[in-house]
């Protein structure tokens, strides 16, 4: 198969709440896809379930070719254990709104983490691979510093930086510049662009309609848990046709 | 506008604070009275007292309370670090166990289990490994596994273990969902996101109640008495049951429990200032 992300009828409840109530996805290899909006619409959730931080109650994703959680055996998904579960995800990059860096690790050692520890490679390499990506986000001379010393928008490309340190196919962000201060949120969409150039493959949550518009290629709308309407970014936000995607483009922009 | 401008340069007096100068008055003469005591009251016999600080059984005793503060603490931490992750797993089954170990050992008196142990051998003679009313491929008698140091070992280790796990549990519990779902987005297995982000992370929250339970371990050991072993202070209690002189034997025993807690707290202190080092904000970096 030629796409990288294959999504199709993924259901998932909290408790008595349905929050996806079967999500269809397809992004193919070097595609950046955003999912837009309101909040409470599962956009979240449904990235969360990509690389299955979420159980799903129903449906299947498929990253790379591999079932994302389970296996199929005898017309029927069995979970896979927290290990097979921890394995497949190293293929998958995720970035969170609160950054989440390891509060007690520097920079280059947040970044250096994964390498050293999930793939056990030795430390020299994974030492240059890591300041090269902090070089690439702009913060190499920031590597000694432990993330309370480091601005938010920092942060964020410490954790974009120790994301693609595992050299992930697929990156998924989830509102990466939600919790930052308005003048930092550049910084972080500019690294976020400069990796879309490079070809990586990303699906964003996000509120930055400036941002789809110009790096997305596809773009899906959501809410109340299904996929309202999906297309080309500049064509879905200049003219949308479903009246959900209509007013909530009209609050934001 | 003009009035505000001619008064702005005027000086500012800090708060006089008089209530402080009356409590060191009556602090020094507190201290004065103390001293005085000790020195002009015969009866303490200070002389005594430096010389049984080196002797012999006190020394003995000395190094039997430290051996078993640092396993029953050994015991405790190792266990209770185990029994908090129980506590905290998704197996229903170790949770009970775990809720059930705590609710046992935090819920009869120490010197109750200490006994317990000491005197296994009374209602399990031997131990033996092998099928439940099935066959036994090995075993030994208790007596020969129990001494009355691995019974004080038992006993105060098993103990301490109840009130570790609920403090590792604390610490755990501390630990912002984010870090372990960020571990677990870079690929780290269950165990590597414990050991590597988890506990890291819950040792700044676990070190200072655990230095707690040290120092009062340290203390706890003279229960040991009860099983017959000598530690600091039935060595010092032993000494006066021959000499009478209680007060000068006490303050013996006193001295070194404040010798040692002082080194732990020194020890807490530096241990508490290298987890906190992440803690630095901009400016002075480490």
């Amino acid at each position: 198969m030629t796409e990288l992300l294959l999504a199709r009828g993924v259901r998932k409840s909290f408790g008595k709440v349905e929050v996806l109530k079967g999500i269809d996805l397809t992004v193919h290899p070097g595609q950046v896809v955003c999912l837009l909006g309101p909040s409470g619409s599962g956009k979240s959730t449904f990235l969360r379930c990509v690389n299955h931080l979420e159980r799903l109650d129903a449906g299947e994703i498929w990253v790379d070719g591999h079932l994302v959680g389970y296996r199929r055996a005898g017309g029927k998904k069995y979970e896979m254990r927290p290990r097979e579960v921890a394995d497949q995800r190293r293929d998958i990059g995720m970035v969170f709104q609160r950054f989440n860096l390891f509060p007690h690790l520097t920079a280059l050692e947040n970044v250096m983490e994964a390498p050293r520890h999930v793939l056990g490679r030795p430390r020299e390499a994974v030492r240059q691979e890591a300041l090269d990506l902090l070089r690439r986000v702009g913060l190499e001379e920031r590597a000694g510093h432990y993330p309370a010393q480091l601005s938010g928008g920092q942060q964020q490309r410490v954790a974009i930086a120790r994301a693609l340190a595992m050299k992930p196919k697929l990156m998924l962000f989830d509102e990466p510049t939600s919790a930052l201060d308005p003048e930092l949120v550049g910084e972080v969409l500019d690294v976020m662009k400069d990796l879309a150039g490079a070809g990586m493959t990303m699906i964003v949550v996000t509120h930055e309609i400036g941002f789809a518009r110009e790096v997305a290629d596809h773009v899906v709308f959501m809410d109340d848990g299904l996929v309202v309407e999906a297309g080309p970014a500049a064509e879905l936000i200049a003219s949308p046709r479903h009246r959900r995607t209509q007013a909530f483009l009209a609050k934001v922009l | 506008m003009s009035a505000v401008e001619e008064h702005a340069n005027e000086p500012i007096v800090p708060l006089r604070r008089p209530g402080r100068w009356a409590a060191a008055a009556v602090l020094a003469v507190l201290a004065a009275m103390a001293v005085s005591f000790v020195v002009t009251t015969p009866a303490l016999r200070l002389d005594l007292v430096a010389g049984y600080l080196l002797e012999r059984s006190i020394m003995r005793g000395l190094l039997l309370t430290i051996e078993l503060t640092v396993l029953a603490m050994l015991v405790g931490v190792v266990l209770g670090t185990a029994l908090a992750i129980m506590r905290l797993s998704d197996n229903p089954l170790l949770r009970w166990v775990a809720a059930a170990y705590v609710w046992l050992f935090r819920g009869t008196p120490i010197l109750v289990q200490l006994l317990f142990w000491f005197f296994l051998g009374a209602v399990m003679p031997r131990i033996s490994l092998g099928v439940p009313f099935g066959p036994e491929f090995f075993s030994v008698p208790v007596n020969v596994l129990i001494t009355p140091f691995t019974a004080a070992i038992l006993g105060l280790g098993l103990n301490e273990a109840a009130y570790m796990a609920e403090i590792v549990r604390a610490g755990i519990g501390s630990v912002d969902r984010g870090q372990r779902e960020a571990a677990e987005a870079l690929g780290m297995r269950p165990a590597l996101v414990y050991r590597r982000v988890v506990l890291p992370q819950a040792a700044r929250m676990i070190v200072p109640p655990t230095a707690n339970e040290t120092i009062s371990m340290l203390k706890l050991t003279s229960l040991v008495l009860v099983i017959g072993l000598p530690d600091l202070l039935t060595s010092a209690q032993l000494i006066y049951g021959r000499n009478f002189q209680q007060i000068p034997l006490l303050i013996v025993a006193s001295i070194w429990y404040l010798v040692l807690t002082t080194l732990l707290t020194f020890a807490q202190s530096k241990l508490e200032r290298r987890l906190g080092r992440s803690d630095v904000h901009v400016g002075g970096h480490a």
